[in-house]
């Protein structure tokens, strides 16, 4: 974006705001560790039901001080508690409830999504030794994949990319990837503008090497 | 059987003579005793949740070489620091206990074979239902599928997975009863109790091992999968 033009980026607890707003309340969702935890507070209380693929249906808020309990674990390996009505299952029937297309939604984190909605998230190029945890099951297996994700990466180079330069955890899978900038959608060619935070210029966003489809 | 007043089952079996094969240790150096260098054994747990400690420092104690670790994590601390484990096979590698695994690793001494947990899981559940593996299209079109066959079935494009042997299973239960029924507390049940059914020999450290028997209609693993066990305490 150019210097000095009179934007308002969204903060990540606003974009959190956002993906939970498109989020039906019957759904039953994985937050993935990281960024995407923005979107557990505001789905509070609205009767979605949350996932954590090590074994627990109905994940509930953190624990208060002094009743952690080390064997009522998130995927993130931190302390959890589970709601009423809620059930732990074993790991295989876990991920037989996500390969299954038993899960509305994964929300997750991304290190680059392409217009054909492919998604890198497990590990950089470049680096020899990383995890893949559940990502790839949870990437194919649920409904739906919504990213959240800063736009740019650290060292400037846009998230939204025509191919992946990192390897995949999936092909073609991602359906929605919420920013600070905005909400975009892959199409194939590109991606479609959803919504932009006040003040966001697609074509800035375009010229800074963002491949939005041109309107 | 008979049903009590507050609707449970109630099985009233004999206290000698029991049906089953599950042998009681006193000790985990004991349980352990035929698991020799070069053994494949799973190892349940999701991090810190479940995982046999006490089976694993047992072993440790031993001294047992070149094990292959079949397990969710890499954080098989008490291994590394002697160089016993000559290959992880494991989904996520990382955090702060798999240290001890990324030396020996950079140092060459060991090697890793990386799963998504899915595939990992069922890979670990086929082997135990006496299957030859099973499709999936988790990781086609990725790095996650290399080295698998990959073929083609009603149109549609599958990655064969092969089952994964082991020579012993060694998981953690919360409560177990004379006859070896199993019974599991919160998210410590994990790859517990599908690894309970995967191994030819299984062994588990239990929080506590009661008097009689569990509640039939309660049991998480029945026995009939349970070889040894090994009270450890809360």
């Amino acid at each position: 974006m150019k210097d000095g033009t009179d934007f308002n980026l969204w903060s990540m607890k606003e974009v959190g705001a956002k993906v939970a707003h498109d989020v039906q309340d019957s759904w039953m969702i994985n937050v993935g560790v990281g960024l995407p935890q923005v979107a557990v507070e505001p789905l509070t209380n609205r009767g979605v039901t949350l996932h954590s693929e090590n074994g627990i249906v109905g994940l509930g808020p953190s624990p208060a001080p002094g009743l952690e309990d080390p064997e009522v674990i998130d995927a993130g390996k931190g302390f959890a508690t589970i709601v009423a009505g809620g059930s732990f299952i074993d790991s295989a029937t876990s991920f037989v409830l996500i390969r299954g297309g038993r899960l509305d939604l994964a929300l997750m984190g991304a290190y680059e999504v392409s217009i054909a909605g492919d998604l890198a998230n497990w590990r950089l190029s470049g680096k020899k030794i990383a995890g893949i945890g559940g990502a790839a099951d949870l990437a194919h297996g649920a409904r739906r994949v919504w990213i959240i994700t800063s736009l740019f990466a650290n060292d400037g180079a846009s998230k939204l990319v025509a191919h992946c330069r990192h390897p995949l955890t999936a092909s073609g899978v991602v359906k929605r990837v919420y920013t600070e900038y905005g909400i975009f959608e892959p199409s194939g060619d590109a991606f479609t503008v959803i919504e932009l935070a006040r003040g966001v210029i697609a074509s800035d966003l375009i010229e800074v090497g963002v491949p939005l489809s041109k309107i | 059987m008979t049903y009590t007043e507050k609707g449970q089952i109630h099985c009233p079996t004999a206290t000698e003579d029991v049906m089953s094969k599950t042998r009681i240790y006193a000790t985990s150096t004991e349980a352990l005793a035929d698991i020799n260098d070069g053994a494949t054994i799973m190892c349940g747990g999701f991090g810190g949740a479940g995982y046999p400690h006490n089976l694993i420092s047992g072993l440790a104690d031993r001294k047992v070489k070149g094990l292959t670790v079949v397990a969710n994590n890499a954080g098989h601390e008490a291994l590394f620091a002697y160089g016993g484990v000559r290959k992880v096979v494991c989904s996520y590698p990382l955090g702060p206990t798999s240290k001890g695994f990324l030396e020996v690793l950079d140092r060459g001494e060991a090697e890793l074979e990386l799963e998504p947990q899915g595939t990992l899981v069922e890979r670990i559940r086929t082997a135990g239902a006496g299957l030859g593996g099973f499709l999936t299209q988790v990781g086609l079109g990725t790095e996650l599928v290399a080295g698998k066959p990959l073929i083609d079935l009603d149109g549609k494009q599958y990655a064969v997975c092969k089952p994964i042997m082991a020579d012993f299973a060694l998981i953690k239960a919360w409560k177990a009863d004379q006859a070896g029924n199993l019974i599991y507390r919160h998210a410590a049940r994990n790859f517990n109790s599908v690894m309970a059914m995967a191994a030819p020999i299984v062994i588990v450290e239990v929080s506590e091992i009661i008097d009689g028997y569990l509640d039939p209609d309660s049991i998480h693993t029945s026995g009939a999968f349970v070889d040894r066990l090994v009270e450890v305490g809360k």
